[in-house]
């Protein structure tokens, strides 16, 4: 039996069609995704996310078990509310996962990590937390809602309380503040503003109906994809897994080198993988017709006349910008060009950074 | 439950087949075909004047999901292809029946259509997978 939000029968009342997500029966669309793609870019839309993990870290050494186990250093965090993005690697530099960490307090962190990695995250967690003062504690009776678009704030203050209005009031991105009985958060997974709200089981479907009521557009797992891929944002398991390093997934921004002293678990393995070279994740652009896909090979020359090859990792139509765009994992080498084999035929792309749209508007 | 009108013929590649008053024969996929490939964002289309065999792939149908190979129902001449998929590929989840028809094939043996399916055995198709 596969498991089920709380938000469950909402979906259906909107008439979901409900795919298998890791073991979770979850929204693909509400009818149509590319629909739902443009609600986000251009109005309003929110996503069930009650599949993800969150995690509470509590205790006397919950900020040096999170400096040990972090790639990215949470001591960078010094504002209550502020969170963090980065990587929780093996002792290889593998990325084990990729996770949100908040900073509540000294002693109190809340970490989000995917639901896929749910079980070996927190075995992985509790494995490392040996000989700290710290307890983690999985929070399943939270939901989680994403309500992302240029109006996606309006119509969530339209839900709000008078108080829950009070604290997100000037909230900087990539802030989470817990008002009420909602932990909410300017994070999010579509290059849009707007927030991402923790709330209690409870309490989820009112929320998810009184949102609904304010004119947000439901949007599935179709929708979710186009849209963060479209932002340059990675999918674990896609663009990088146990397998593949920060490096290597454009999450080199995440690794805190400094300071030198910090012995952050995969380090050593990253120093040496750092000092020979890694292979890189790019973007590619591609305007004539065809859709770029996952595992589709990509060839370039570098400039001794030398081939070489990478593959795509996510690739997909991008509907805001009407033709296709993907990330492609290459060597280093590699420079404003490539090619990619697709149906038996061999098509050019242009290489860019992998950040294709921002805030509705093309990024490159 | 799919629509799947009864005056049609399909194959069993998800593709219909209807006749029209000049004796030509409009084709186009699925209603059902439709809904497994999802959200349409690009069609490419046979030339006119092509000729195509029966079971031949002859045109591409690429969905936010996949592209997917539109075979010929039944061996002719291509005498005319739906250019408005060209900018509205969306037509074909629409109205996979009417404005989202893919080409207009002159058949050459008309006999093959007896191979086709009727509506029922196309719903035992769909059925079976």
């Amino acid at each position: 039996m596969a498991n089920k939000t709380v938000l469950f029968n909402k979906h259906l009342e909107s008439n979901a069609k409900m795919v298998d997500f890791h073991g979770w029966d979850m929204p693909l669309n509400y009818g149509s995704q590319i629909e739902e793609h443009h609600a986000v870019r251009r109005d309003a839309g929110m996503f069930d996310v009650s599949h993800m993990t969150v995690v509470d870290v509590e205790g006397a050494d919950a900020r040096a078990f999170l400096r040990k186990l972090l790639a990215n250093d949470i001591a960078k965090l010094t504002v209550p509310g502020k969170a963090l993005y980065g990587g929780m690697l093996n002792h290889d530099g593998g990325v084990i996962d990729d996770l949100i960490t908040y900073y509540l307090s000294e002693t109190e962190y809340r970490v989000v990590v995917n639901s896929a990695t749910r079980e070996k995250d927190l075995a992985w967690m509790n494995l490392q937390s040996k000989g700290f003062d710290v307890s983690i504690t999985e929070r399943p009776e939270l939901a989680m809602i994403a309500v992302q678009g240029p109006n996606a704030k309006a119509k969530a203050a339209s839900v709000f309380s008078a108080e829950q209005n009070a604290a997100v009031a000037g909230m900087k991105p990539f802030f989470g503040k817990q008002a009420g009985s909602l932990f909410i958060a300017t994070t999010g997974y579509t290059g849009e503003a707007g927030y991402e709200i923790i709330v209690p089981e409870s309490e989820a479907e009112a929320l998810w109906q009184a949102l609904l009521d304010a004119g947000v557009q439901p949007c599935g797992l179709g929708a979710r994809d186009t849209l963060r891929l479209e932002a340059g944002m990675n999918l674990y398991g896609q663009d990088m897994d146990e397998s593949i390093n920060p490096l290597a997934a454009n999450m080199g921004w995440t690794i805190a080198w400094e300071p030198t002293d910090r012995d952050f678990i995969g380090r050593e393995a990253l120093e040496a993988i750092k000092a020979n070279g890694s292979d890189k994740l790019v973007g590619l652009v591609m305007e004539e017709k065809g859709v770029l896909r996952h595992d589709m090979p990509v060839f370039f020359t570098d400039a001794d006349g030398k081939e070489h090859q990478g593959v795509i990792t996510s690739g997909t139509f991008s509907p805001t910008l009407g033709y296709s765009i993907a990330m492609a994992r290459v060597p280093s080498a590699i420079g404003d060009s490539a090619e990619v084999e697709m149906r038996k035929k061999r098509v050019g792309v242009r290489v860019i950074a992998p950040s294709f749209v921002r805030n509705g508007k093309q990024a490159f | 439950m799919s629509n799947i009108p009864s005056e049609l013929k399909y194959a069993s590649s998800h593709e219909w087949i209807r006749k029209e008053d000049d004796g030509t024969y409009t084709v186009g996929i699925t209603e059902h075909a439709q809904e497994l490939l999802g959200d349409m964002v690009f069609v490419e289309l046979p030339e006119v004047g092509d000729t195509v065999s029966a079971g031949e792939d002859c045109a591409v149908a690429e969905s936010v999901k996949a592209a997917s190979d539109i075979y010929a129902p039944i061996s002719g001449e291509v005498i005319a292809v739906n250019e408005s998929l060209e900018d509205s590929p969306e037509l074909v989840n629409s109205d996979a029946y009417g404005d989202g028809w893919f080409f207009r094939i002159k058949p050459s043996d008309e006999s093959e259509l007896d191979s086709l399916l009727d509506a029922e055995g196309y719903q035992a198709v769909i059925d079976e997978e």
